[in-house]
C-alpha cells in the first residue's frame, strides 16, 4: 500500500466538497471501526458466556476431581464428572496426528517450494487446497465406512472405532494447514541465501534443508501450532470414529475427546450435567487460548529475524 | 490444465453431495430437542390465537407428572390435542416414573405418567393404570452372526462384559463389540433398566443416535447393539429373546411387544385415580390418548400403539 502524499488530490477542490468529503471520510471510519468492534464483541461474549455458565460446575464438583478425575459417569445415581480420559484423549489424539501429519506436511511443503517442476506442483497444490475444503463430516463419513472396519481387521479387534482410527483421520485432516503454512514461510526465504549456499559448493538438498528450513523455522513452528489447533478442536469426524467411550485412552480402544464429550451428550442433558459439559468446554476453550498464544508468540519471532 | 482444474471442481461438487447427505443423519439427532422446543412455543401461540375451526369447546387444565421417557410422546399428544382442544392446557412435569405415580397417588396431578408397570402396592393405593403405548427394543446383530437367539440374562452378561466371545453363546469365535446409546438417551435408559445394567454397561462404542448404532452392527461382524423397535430394518439381524432358559424365542414384532411375550420392552402407563373421576379436561385428553387418532403419534415416536 501506498499512501498519497498529503495535500495531492486536493489542489482545486470547492471548500464545500471538501467538507462533504471530510464528513464522508469521518462516516466511513465510524463503520469501519463498528465492524471491526462486532468480532471483538462477539470474542468477548463466548469468553465471558463460557466463564459464567463452565464455573458453577467446577465449583460443585470441585476443580482437582473435575480436572485428574478418571471416570465420567453423568448420567449414574451417584454422578462422576472426572474428565482426565478426555484431555489426555485429546493431549495423545492430537500429538499423534501432529506426529504422523508433521513429517509428511513438512516434506511435502519442502518439496512443492523448493524441488518440483511448476506443472506437478500445482496440481498437488490443488489437490492440497481441495483437502483443506472437505468438510470434516465427510472424514468421518469416509472413516466410519473404510478405515474402521480397516483396523479392526488389521488389528482383529471386535470394533475399530480406536484412537488410532481418530488419530489417522486427524493426521489428513491437519496435513494441508501444514503444507500451506510451511510452503509459505519456505518461498518467502531471500533468493540470495540459497544462490550464496549454492555458490558455496553446497548440494541442493543440502541447501534446502541447511539453509531455507532453518531460515523459514519461525514460520514451520507456527505450520505444527496451527495444525495443534485444529486437530484439538475437530469434534464431527472424531465423533465418528472413536467410538465415544469414556475410556483412559489407549491405541486400541474406544475413546472420547474433549469435544466429543460436549457434542454427544448435549441433546439430553440436564442439571449439573450440562453444566459439566460447558465446564469441559471452558477447557477445551483455555487450550485453544493456550495454542493461539503460542502461534501469536511464534509469528512474532518469525517477523523479528 | 483447465480440464484438470474443472475435473477437480466436479469432484468438489460430489463430495458436496455425500457431505449434505451426512450433514442431514447428524442433524437429526439434534432436531428432536428442538422441534420439541418449537412445539411448546407453538402451543402458547395457538392458545391465545385459535378459536373456531374444528375445534371443541372445552377449558380447562391437565396436568401430567412422570416418566421423563415418555417426552417424545408427551410433547407429540399436546400437540395434536391442542389443535382439537385449544383452551386446555396440558402441562407436562418430566420428573420420572416414580415420582409421577406418588403425585397421582396424592392427587397433586391429573394423570401419573409411567414407563414402567404399576407394583401392586401401586394399585393398591388407589391407582388404576392404562396401557397407552409399548415401547420395544429389539436386540440386533450382524447379518454375519449365526447366533439367531439369546436370553435376557445372557444379553445382561454380554452388555455387563461378562462375556466376551461369540463362542460362550453358541456362535463363532469372534469377540463381542457391544454398541450402544449415549448416556442420556431414552433407549440407552429402557435397555439398562430392563436388563438390570443401569450404570454397568461396559460398552465398545457409545453412538448418538440410532441410525448411527444400526450403521456400525451393519459393519462390524462382532457386534451387538440395542434400536428402538420402529427403527429396525433388514441391514442387521433381530435376535429372538427368551425371557429364561424355559421360556420360547420370542422374535421382536409389534405383535410380541404388543401381547407381552417378547421380554425386553416396557409400557407407556396413564395412572388415574381409582376413586375419584378425571376433570372433564382430563378425561378428554385421556380419551385423546387412547384414540386412534393418538396411534399414529406413537409410531411417530417410536413405540407401539397399545390400541
Amino acid at each position: 500500500m501506498k499512501r498519497i502524499p498529503k495535500g495531492e488530490g486536493q489542489t482545486g477542490i470547492a471548500p464545500k466538497t471538501k467538507s462533504i468529503r471530510a464528513a464522508f471520510e469521518k462516516g466511513m471510519n465510524v463503520l469501519f471501526f463498528l465492524c471491526g468492534a462486532v468480532a471483538v464483541l462477539f470474542v468477548l461474549f463466548i469468553s465471558v458466556y463460557l466463564i459464567v455458565s463452565g464455573i458453577p460446575a467446577i465449583r460443585e464438583i470441585g476443580l482437582a476431581d473435575f480436572l485428574f478425575g478418571q471416570v465420567w459417569k453423568s448420567t449414574a445415581k451417584e454422578p462422576q464428572f472426572g474428565i482426565l480420559p478426555f484431555i489426555l484423549t485429546s493431549v495423545y489424539g492430537t500429538a499423534g496426528a501432529i506426529v504422523v501429519g508433521v513429517p509428511i506436511g513438512f516434506l511435502t511443503a519442502v518439496y512443492l517450494s523448493k524441488a518440483a517442476s511448476p506443472k506437478i506442483a500445482a496440481v498437488i497444490r490443488t489437490a492440497v487446497e481441495l483437502l483443506s475444503g472437505i468438510p470434516s463430516v465427510v472424514y468421518g463419513l469416509i472413516g466410519m465406512t473404510i478405515l474402521v472396519p480397516a483396523i479392526r481387521t488389521a488389528f482383529g479387534l471386535s470394533s475399530g472405532a480406536t484412537l488410532l482410527a481418530a488419530i489417522v483421520v486427524l493426521a489428513i485432516m491437519v496435513l494441508p494447514y501444514i503444507i500451506s503454512v510451511s510452503e509459505t514461510a519456505l518461498c518467502a526465504v531471500p533468493k540470495e541465501y540459497e544462490e550464496g549456499s549454492l555458490a558455496l559448493g553446497a548440494t541442493e538438498m543440502e541447501t534446502y534443508f541447511r539453509v531455507s528450513v532453518p531460515a523459514a523455522s519461525s514460520g514451520i513452528a507456527a505450520a505444527v501450532v496451527l495444525g495443534v489447533g485444529r486437530a484439538i478442536g475437530e469434534a464431527m469426524a472424531v465423533m465418528m470414529v472413536a467410538g465415544n467411550v469414556a475410556n483412559m485412552p489407549s491405541l486400541l480402544e474406544s475413546v472420547r475427546f474433549l469435544t466429543t464429550a460436549v457434542a454427544s451428550e448435549m441433546s439430553y442433558s440436564a442439571g449439573l450435567q450440562r453444566q459439566a459439559l460447558f465446564s469441559i468446554a471452558l477447557v477445551l476453550f483455555l487450550f485453544i487460548m493456550m495454542i493461539n498464544a503460542v502461534l501469536a508468540i511464534l509469528l512474532k519471532k518469525g517477523k523479528k529475524s | 490444465m483447465k480440464k484438470s482444474v474443472s475435473l477437480l471442481l466436479a469432484a468438489v461438487l460430489c463430495t458436496g453431495l455425500f457431505a449434505g447427505c451426512a450433514g442431514t443423519e447428524t442433524a437429526s439427532s439434534t432436531a428432536g430437542a428442538s422441534s420439541q422446543e418449537a412445539a411448546s412455543q407453538t402451543e402458547e401461540s395457538r392458545a391465545e390465537a385459535s378459536e373456531g375451526g374444528e375445534t371443541v369447546d372445552l377449558s380447562g387444565t391437565v396436568s401430567t407428572n412422570g416418566s421423563t421417557s415418555m417426552e417424545e410422546v408427551m410433547m407429540g399428544l399436546t400437540e395434536y390435542f391442542k389443535e382439537k382442544y385449544p383452551n386446555i392446557t396440558v402441562t407436562y412435569d418430566p420428573t420420572g416414573s416414580g415420582t409421577g405415580i406418588q403425585q397421582a397417588t396424592a392427587g397433586s396431578c391429573d394423570i401419573g405418567l409411567s414407563s414402567r408397570a404399576l407394583k401392586q402396592e401401586e394399585l393398591d393405593g388407589g391407582l388404576t393404570e392404562t396401557v397407552v403405548a409399548k415401547d420395544g427394543i429389539a436386540i440386533v446383530v450382524n447379518k454375519e452372526n449365526t447366533v439367531a437367539e439369546l436370553t435376557v440374562e445372557q444379553i445382561t452378561k454380554i452388555a455387563t462384559g461378562e462375556i466376551a466371545n461369540w463362542s460362550e453363546v453358541g456362535g463363532p469365535d469372534m469377540e463381542i463389540a457391544f454398541i450402544g446409546r449415549e448416556a442420556g438417551s431414552g433407549t440407552r435408559g429402557a435397555f439398562e433398566e430392563l436388563t438390570g445394567t443401569e450404570d454397568a454397561c461396559s460398552y465398545a462404542q457409545e453412538l448418538t443416535s440410532t441410525g448411527a448404532v444400526r450403521t456400525a452392527v451393519s459393519t462390524t461382524p462382532g457386534a451387538i447393539g440395542y434400536i428402538s423397535l420402529s427403527s429396525l430394518d433388514d441391514s442387521v439381524t433381530a435376535l429372538k429373546v427368551k425371557a429364561d432358559d424355559a421360556s420360547p424365542a420370542v422374535e421382536c414384532t409389534e405383535e410380541t411387544v404388543l401381547d407381552g411375550s417378547y421380554a425386553i420392552q416396557r409400557p407407556f402407563v396413564f395412572a388415574t385415580k381409582s376413586d375419584a373421576a378425571l376433570s372433564e379436561a382430563a378425561q378428554a385428553f385421556y380419551d385423546f390418548a387412547l384414540s386412534e387418532e393418538a396411534a399414529e403419534i406413537y409410531t411417530e415416536a417410536g413405540v407401539v400403539p397399545a390400541n
